[in-house]
């Protein structure tokens, strides 16, 4: 590992300051981060070390939602009696993602941040624009399997790897950020995540210091939720697709439905057309599967991951069955 | 490689100086030069930083370089070679240890970011000569065959036990909101952080089932 500077302030305003610095790093659960500076994919110059911020609360807000701090563990989120209760779909996301170690060490805004685990980008022999910008994509005509069917760019097809943040997008949940001048901003999720375009390098809309304090979920929505992943093994793997969903259902119609894809894009892939689309339509597997089409309008495989394409279209209509019962 | 051997001299002078003035709860291992220094390297200058750890009871103080982890300090710092580097990467498990409690792995943690925290690893879990149920269940149900992923096998199952305890639901729970039951199928997927390429779960599950239902024997 190359060397770094390592501090730990002691209050959040310290730490943007310390972040606004060229090279540093924030690091909380470091299960990714770490991870990537060991094979010199990330070369830090100085770590900010956050975890013992005091962002480890999880509070229910006057909406009616809950507040989660940042440094909440993947692991104390997913147990969180409210959460259990209330956000069934982002306790299994949770669950369902990595293993009890890392759950117990990774964080909220971790999670949120971690980078994808293309191969080509974990490898430093290789091109890899999201590594080295301009480069060029190694996964393209390569081994890309695990690669996404949407959003992409001819510049990076990587997939963002979190399940927690599948669930959050299908929640809306608002990004609480704090800035290095002390200013709090909101962000959606989905405008925080971006899609790769022409600068795969970004993985989000962070600016330099800008540190996640919270996350916000709105109260829930109504109806039943579930979450969905498909993998390679039966647990500790990432997802093929995943499918966070909740549908409001009554008397065999859809009142109203939502549902956020993963391990298909550049973020939580969400589709407002197809949602609305389920709208008073029969609560039937044909229907979810016409809504999961409508998704992914434009989908396009690149060779070994062209199978997620249906794989992705079923799973959403599974997901969507599980919690209305088979039509 | 010990750590001072990885350090530049110039670090490891600037060791020697930091040693003299923590005094005597100081713990260091390794040898130290005493030529004087060459030409500064180019790379940026190493901080070293005192932290301290409570390892199994006993606290150490210690002076690391940033860049080594938990896993590394408890194996070449403190001679406590039960914790096994399989991956280094938090895939495997081999280096689970209980942090504060709660099971981690101990590569994926730096240990300037442990400072002040209670760690738990293998050689900790045996009251003197007295094995931990865990141990006796494995060693009763054969819960191995090399051995290598056995420690981190024990702690995460320890670990494991505890989050039960806690009521922690699991991807295979079914009913989030029940507590949950120590199956067979919950303990696979629990312990799926533990890799054992010898391919001794069955006995594994068996002798954490045997643990849980205090009869190790």
């Amino acid at each position: 590992m190359r060397p770094f500077t390592y501090e730990r302030p002691a209050d959040i305003a310290n730490a943007t300051s310390a972040g606004s610095v060229p090279g540093a790093r924030f690091i909380a659960g470091g299960t990714n981060l770490l991870d990537l500076m060991k094979i010199d994919v990330e070369k830090p110059a100085h770590l900010i070390d956050v975890s013992r911020l005091p962002l480890s609360e999880v509070s229910e807000t006057d909406a009616g939602g809950l507040r989660i701090g940042a440094m909440v563990s993947n692991a104390d989120l997913a147990a969180h009696a409210r959460v259990r209760e209330r956000y069934p779909m982002l306790s299994l996301a949770l669950l369902n993602g990595a293993s009890a170690q890392l759950r117990n060490q990774a964080t909220t805004g971790g999670n949120l941040l971690q980078r994808t685990r293309c191969p080509y980008f974990y490898d430093t022999a290789k091109p890899c624009n999201k590594r080295q910008p301009g480069s060029g994509c190694s996964a393209m005509q390569g081994f890309n399997r695990m690669h996404a069917i949407i959003g992409a760019s001819e510049a990076c097809i990587a997939v963002h790897p979190s399940d927690m943040a599948v669930a959050m997008s299908a929640l809306d949940a608002q990004i609480e950020v704090r800035s290095p001048g002390g200013a709090m901003r909101t962000v959606a999720i989905d405008e925080l995540l971006r899609l790769p375009e022409d600068e795969p390098q970004r993985d989000h809309t962070l600016s330099t210091g800008e540190l996640i304090t919270a996350v916000t979920l709105p109260p829930p929505p109504p109806g039943k939720q579930t979450y969905r992943k498909v993998r390679d093994r039966a647990s500790f793997a990432f997802a093929l697709v995943s499918v966070a969903a909740v549908v409001d259902a009554e008397g065999g119609r859809v009142r109203s439905a939502r549902f956020a894809l993963g391990g298909v894009a550049h973020r939580p892939w969400r589709s407002l057309p197809a949602e609305q689309a389920l709208s008073g339509q029969a609560a039937r597997h044909a229907v979810y599967e016409a809504a999961a089409t409508v998704a992914l309008t434009g989908a396009q495989g690149h060779g070994h991951n062209d199978f997620k394409i249906p794989l992705a279209t079923r799973t959403v209509a599974r997901a969507l069955s599980d919690v209305t019962g088979r039509g | 490689m010990s750590l001072l051997e990885r350090l530049t001299r110039r670090g490891v002078l600037e060791i020697a100086a930091l040693l003299t003035a923590v005094g005597s709860t100081t713990r260091v291992y390794g040898q130290v030069p005493a030529s004087p220094p060459e030409a500064p390297p180019a790379r940026p200058r190493l901080a070293s930083m005192q932290i301290q750890l409570r390892v199994n009871g006993t606290r150490h103080e210690l002076i690391v370089d940033p860049r080594t982890t938990l896993l590394d300090t408890l194996r070449e710092e403190l001679g406590l070679s039960g914790t096994k580097k399989g991956c280094d990467h938090g895939q495997c498990g081999a280096c689970t240890v209980l942090v504060n409690g709660s099971r981690r792995n101990a590569c994926m943690s730096l240990a300037v970011a442990r400072d002040g925290d209670e760690i738990v690893t293998v050689e900790g879990l045996a009251q003197g000569e007295t094995l931990h149920d865990m141990q006796t269940a494995f060693v009763r149900q054969d819960a191995f065959q090399c051995g290598y992923c056995t420690p981190g096998q024990i702690c995460s199952a320890v670990g494991m036990l505890a989050e039960v305890k806690s009521g922690m639901p699991s991807a295979v729970s079914g009913d989030l909101r029940a507590t949950p039951a120590l199956t067979a199928e919950e303990i696979r997927e629990r312990m799926s952080g533990n890799i054992c390429r010898c391919a001794a779960y069955p006995n594994i599950v068996a002798a954490i089932m045997a643990a849980s239902a205090g009869r190790p024997t």
